[in-house]
């Protein structure tokens, strides 16, 4: 028992193999196997939340920077109009206006088939006033251009009326929003249960180990010392909790961008593509999944922490 | 070292467990803590290791008194104590060299600096073989000294030890009274809680405090 520690190791020969820094609390527990099932869960949900918001912000984006580039005119025949020679103008003012990337009249067999899924195909559709469509892609979304666009067609060809889609864009845009605002309560409720559980999960801990607790204050250790075991075997386990929930919710989303493929293919697959573009996450959105399994390990080990710490403190 | 004045404990509203003590601990000194069953020697070691506070008096340890120590404090002089149970009180998930190294690697020391010290003792108790066993496969006498090893890997000032040797047989009794000895020949003030008579009186030049009655009378040992 006296001497230095070199001495020691010099008079004692080589030391025996040890088990090293073993946790002071028991790690598997049929509790924290349920603690590890139910941090998965919310993981899994809590991932799956944030990544459908931010495909959908991503989309909404999307349509917004594309859409609002689009720009419709409708040429309304009146009577004795030659309809091919007022596209034919439109075409010629909208060129020259500025912020114009591109202008593309709508043939009339184009515009006749727009009408086919209301009216039917092998109809003679000749003898009715069709309007004709002229799409205008302009180089940015500039307020400016659409006005110069507008102010120059009206006293050239009165017939023609201009859409920018707008009014359609912003109701988009805010039921994007309301789904990115829901997925953010969604998320910040299950970060809630989880909490909640973790705080349930300690105390029954803290009360499964009482015994160790107490052993480790007759030996000297601080209530710091106490708090930090506690939080590295809760961390441990949010760690494994938050790896199979996320690992789950990455599966998910792998299996969901190659079936995107198949879904655009079927009925109702453009609908669901707009929405979601083509259910691919990218580097960005898998990042933000990592980030959600760290953020739930962290959260883990620092709410047991905290729990462990002012339930010690009110122990005598 | 350690000072009673005018001790008292109840639970709740019941009657004083123990009443009016007054006593001392000296440095480097030996005393067995003895009396009937249930007159309260676990009670009293209790309240020497602080881990009870007394309803009346005052508790003086290492030269403050216990009233008026922090948490912190109380953590601190914790680490000058060493501790053994009746009932070991050994973590049964960790091995044999663990549990003695537990109070190091609680005062914050690296496995690199203890792990000679704790070989070492180990082999000093006799352990040397059961470093890697957990406590469930230990005979009583192993985890009686691996208990024993846990409370003087510190290299306590003071020693307080609740029944000993109440699990092992007379011979196994008398070898680890020796250690108790030999720890106290090397500064150590060391109380030792126990009902065996006959292992007393094999060590006579210890004073004797007996409990009974909720009181402590003290019995000087013969000059050893």
């Amino acid at each position: 028992m006296t001497g230095t520690a070199g001495e020691d190791q010099f008079a004692l020969g080589p030391l025996p193999a040890t088990r090293r820094d073993m946790p002071l609390i028991p790690g598997d527990s049929v509790a924290g196997r349920a603690l590890v099932v139910v941090i998965a869960i919310m993981t899994f949900l809590a991932c799956l939340t944030a990544g459908g918001a931010l495909l959908v912000a991503h989309a909404s984006q999307f349509w917004r920077s594309d859409v609002l580039r689009d720009v419709t005119i409708q040429v309304k025949p009146g009577a004795g109009d030659d309809l091919d020679l007022l596209v034919a103008k439109v075409v010629s003012v909208a060129s020259r206006a500025p912020g114009v990337e591109d202008v593309r009249p709508y043939s009339k067999a184009e515009s006749e088939k727009l009408l086919e899924p209301w009216l039917g195909g092998g109809l003679d559709l000749s003898l009715l006033p069709i309007p004709r469509l002229v799409i205008v892609h302009m180089r940015g979304q500039g307020a400016e251009d659409l006005a110069a666009l507008k102010a120059a067609l009206a006293p050239e060809v009165p017939q023609a009326n201009l859409d920018d889609h707008r009014l359609w864009a912003a109701r988009i845009g805010t039921m994007a929003n309301a789904i990115v605002v829901l997925a953010a309560a969604l998320f910040a409720l299950m970060m809630l249960a989880m909490g909640t559980a973790i705080g349930f999960a300690t105390r029954g801990a803290m009360a499964g180990n009482r015994e160790i607790i107490e052993v480790l204050h007759f030996v000297g250790a601080s209530d710091g010392f106490i708090a930090r075991e506690f939080q590295s075997h809760f961390r441990r386990l949010g760690f494994r909790g938050a790896i199979i929930g996320g690992s789950a919710a990455v599966a998910f989303f792998f299996a969901a961008s190659a079936l995107s493929v198949w879904w655009a293919r079927s009925p109702g697959g453009e609908e669901i593509a707009a929405m979601f573009g083509a259910f691919s996450l990218g580097p960005t959105g898998y990042g933000a999944l990592a980030l959600v399994g760290a953020a739930v390990t962290l959260l883990t080990g620092f709410l047991s922490r905290e729990i462990v710490v002012r339930q010690l403190q009110t122990l005598q | 070292m350690l000072r009673f004045e005018n001790v008292g404990l109840r639970y709740g509203m019941g009657p004083e467990i123990v009443r009016d003590l007054n006593f001392s601990v000296a440095p480097q000194s030996f005393q067995f803590l003895t009396g009937p069953s249930g007159a309260g020697k676990t009670t009293l070691l209790r309240l020497m290791l602080l881990s009870l506070r007394p309803t009346r008096g005052t508790v003086h340890i290492f030269g403050q008194n216990a009233a008026q120590l922090s948490k912190r404090d109380v953590t601190t002089l914790r680490r000058r104590i060493g501790v053994v149970f009746q009932d070991f009180r050994l973590l049964d998930h960790l091995t044999t060299y663990e549990n003695v190294a537990l109070p190091l690697r609680a005062m914050g020391r690296s496995e690199d600096a203890y792990r000679s010290e704790v070989v070492e003792l180990l082999r000093w108790v006799g352990l040397g073989d059961r470093m890697n066993a957990q406590p469930p496969v230990l005979s009583g006498g192993e985890k009686q000294r691996a208990a024993i090893a846990r409370a003087l890997i510190v290299r306590p000032e003071l020693l307080l030890a609740d029944e000993p040797t109440g699990n092992v047989d007379p011979g196994l009794a008398r070898r680890l009274l020796r250690l108790f000895v030999e720890l106290h020949r090397l500064g150590t003030a060391v109380v030792i809680a126990t009902h065996d008579l006959q292992l007393m009186d094999q060590f006579g030049f210890a004073r004797r405090l007996v409990v009974g009655d909720g009181k402590v009378a003290i019995f000087d040992g013969s000059p050893g």
